[in-house]
């Protein structure tokens, strides 16, 4: 016999009786300003989180706070004029020396302050995660209070890849004194657009 | 016990002789533990969370051939390559086919407790694999070639000076730096070398949905994606257990596990794999290694409801007091403690006596898990099957006969009350483990028998 046919016999053999799912959960957490409470816990796992009315303001406040960094790219058009062209079709290591990636989010969780990204927003699964420095932009309308709310936004859709991203990569395994920017990137920077 | 080997008490002995050390990893550890009610203690819905995982879980449990059927065919159709492993052994052998399939003898590793399960590593270094594990805390323990003492914090037993001393030795950091922010940067630039040039990566897997086939993979640091997404091979090896049955079930664990785990929101990347990338192969490895004969055990099978995110240990007096290695099993613990005798109930016989049932492990458990009712099930479990320590099994006999007889049991106490005052040299002494680190009680001058009867009629 197979292991994969033995391992299923045995389960079969040895699970109990059937029970059933619990319905789903009802009155999770509302907040009355889902962006405010985004912005602070954001705030405290170590991200940062800027309102922005249009694409202009975002623009400037991406060339102040990133001024002198060499290799910044993005995968919104509307930010062509600050980015590197033709980026997003060459081998996945040869994206080590990003300095600022900029990538959209389908929506964000104000319970965690997690961005949903699927491998269509950031032209290659490693960007997000090799970048030095990364920077989400998402829509006001498109932060939602809790997981649960998350997932029915999530429903069916179809994805090869895709993550939830609450802040910089972050490790505290010294002695539990936390430190920004373990192997991912050192900071996140998340522009909430009117 | 094994002959040769040292059980909980022996190791944790040796962990306690350093009492300065015990009172910071308690500390420590009791710090995180407060973390966890705080992020708790923010949803009004963490109890209903609770019991919804749990339920959903006891589904899982009882219907998981056909969510494993389900789960593999999905795999399949998203382009994954699903192998079957029946133990350990199974498993180590189908990780080194796959890597000299395609001629790779270095690899990069992210956290996963069952590759520690299986002594993954050991293996494949004996047939000349090299794996760096890139978890941080992992890689600490890897230079000191130490196992994790805990499942979340790997190195938790370590002080920052001997971190800084291993990165010297090893990373080339300047001798006597200490300092976390230092060490962790020299540790980014180390692996960051180690993702851009291996061509195959191991994961863990926290989460494998039935309905869609992905799974998910949870960390701080990026480790796992980094590797995976660099990688032409990436290989997740997960036990059977880890199954859920649709997409939106996350919802609830995800809600749950950093908050139980580090008192975190979420943790910082919670990466849904559904197909390889492009060029990629991508392999799951359904590991059973015990998991189907304790799906069998009823009273032990909630132990497989188990997310790992170690808040039975952070809460645990005994664990804070005795350190992660003592309990000499890959996963430490109140949940070790219930696990590993399934494995080889001989071996870790000690581990379930490693416990004051005092039930906060129960408490903070995500899942419910009835952690300390099934350490004192397996008590007996393994008092019958005639594998409990030889002293403990006699004390319990002349415990047992001394209960049951009434006569007996008023003159022992009386006896006992007299040798204490007078002698007390005979129960204070080296061959009673009850009297170290204890000072001797007040010795009463009656029993509450004796107080009664007299009180009782006047």
């Amino acid at each position: 016999m197979s292991s994969r046919a033995q391992i299923l016999a045995r389960v079969k053999e040895n699970q109990p009786t059937l029970t059933n799912l619990p319905a789903d959960l009802t009155g999770m957490v509302q907040y009355p300003d889902p962006v405010a409470m985004f912005g602070s816990v954001l705030d405290g796992i170590g991200g940062m989180m800027y309102r922005v009315k249009d694409y202009e303001e975002l623009i400037s406040l991406v060339k102040t706070q990133f001024a002198g960094l060499e290799r910044i790219i993005s995968t919104i058009p509307e930010l062509e004029e600050l980015t590197e062209k033709d980026w997003q079709d060459l081998p996945p290591h040869s994206y080590e020396d990003v300095d600022v990636a900029i990538i959209k989010a389908h929506f964000g969780v104000a319970e965690n302050a997690a961005l949903w990204v699927t491998e269509s927003l950031m032209g290659q699964r490693v960007i997000p995660f090799i970048c030095q420095q990364l920077v989400i932009v998402v829509h006001k309308k498109d932060i939602l209070s809790n997981m649960q709310e998350a997932y029915q936004q999530i429903s069916n859709a179809h994805y090869g890849f895709g993550t939830f991203i609450a802040g910089p990569s972050k490790t505290a395994d010294i002695e539990q004194s936390l430190v920004l920017g373990a192997h991912g990137p050192k900071n996140m920077t998340v522009f909430v657009l009117a | 016990m094994i002959k040769g080997n040292k059980d909980h008490a022996a190791l944790a002995d040796i962990f306690n002789q350093d009492e300065a050390r015990v009172d910071w990893h308690d500390e420590t550890l009791w710090f995180v533990r407060a973390k966890r009610d705080k992020a708790a203690n923010t949803l009004s819905e963490w109890e209903a969370l609770r019991e919804n995982a749990a339920q959903i879980k006891d589904n899982v449990l009882s219907n998981l051939h056909d969510y494993l059927s389900e789960f593999e065919s999905n795999a399949q159709k998203n382009g994954l390559i699903v192998h079957w492993a029946a133990d350990a052994a199974a498993h180590n052998q189908i990780v080194l086919s796959i890597l000299k399939a395609k001629e790779i003898s270095k690899m990069v590793k992210s956290k996963s407790m069952l590759t520690e399960e299986c002594h993954l590593n050991e293996y494949l270094h004996q047939n000349g694999v090299e794996v760096i594990d890139t978890d941080l805390g992992e890689r600490i323990v890897q230079l000191a070639e130490e196992p994790p003492s805990h499942i979340v914090l790997p190195c938790i037993h370590k002080k920052k000076e001997e971190i800084g001393e291993l990165f010297h030795e090893h990373l080339g950091t300047p001798k006597g730096a200490s300092d976390p922010k230092l060490l962790t940067a020299a540790a980014r630039i180390h692996l960051r070398e180690k993702f851009l040039t291996r061509r195959a990566a191991i994961t863990g897997v926290n989460f494998a949905i039935a309905e869609t086939g992905e799974f998910v993979v949870c960390t701080n640091e990026g480790n796992a994606d980094m590797g995976a997404h660099l990688s032409e091979v990436h290989i997740a090896c997960m036990g059977i257990e880890k199954i859920i049955p649709k997409r939106a079930n996350l919802s609830v664990f995800l809600r749950l596990l950093a908050r139980s785990a580090t008192g975190q929101p979420i943790t910082t990347y919670s990466s849904h794999f559904r197909t390889p990338r492009k060029g990629q192969e991508m392999h799951l490895i359904l590991v059973d290694n015990g998991r189907t004969q304790q799906l069998g055990r009823a009273d032990f099978r909630n132990s497989l409801k188990c997310i790992r995110c170690g808040a039975c240990m952070n809460t645990c007096p005994v664990y804070r007091r005795s350190g992660g290695h003592s309990y000499h099993t890959a996963i430490a613990g109140p949940i070790g403690a219930i696990l590993a005798p399934n494995l080889n109930m001989k071996q870790y016989a000690d581990l379930p006596f490693a416990s004051t049932l005092c039930g906060s492990c129960t408490n903070v458990c995500p899942v419910k898990i009835n952690i300390h009712e099934q350490l004192y099930k397996w008590r007996q479990v393994i008092v019958k099957e005639g594998y409990a320590d030889p002293k403990k099994t006699m004390a319990m006999k002349a415990m047992e006969f001394t209960l049951s007889h009434p006569s007996v049991y008023r003159n022992a106490g009386k006896t006992g009350r007299w040798l204490m005052k007078n002698m007390p040299f005979l129960v204070n002494n080296k061959l009673n483990a009850w009297y170290t680190q204890r000072d001797m009680p007040a010795v009463p001058q009656q029993s509450f028998s004796e107080w009664y009867k007299k009180n009782n009629n006047e």
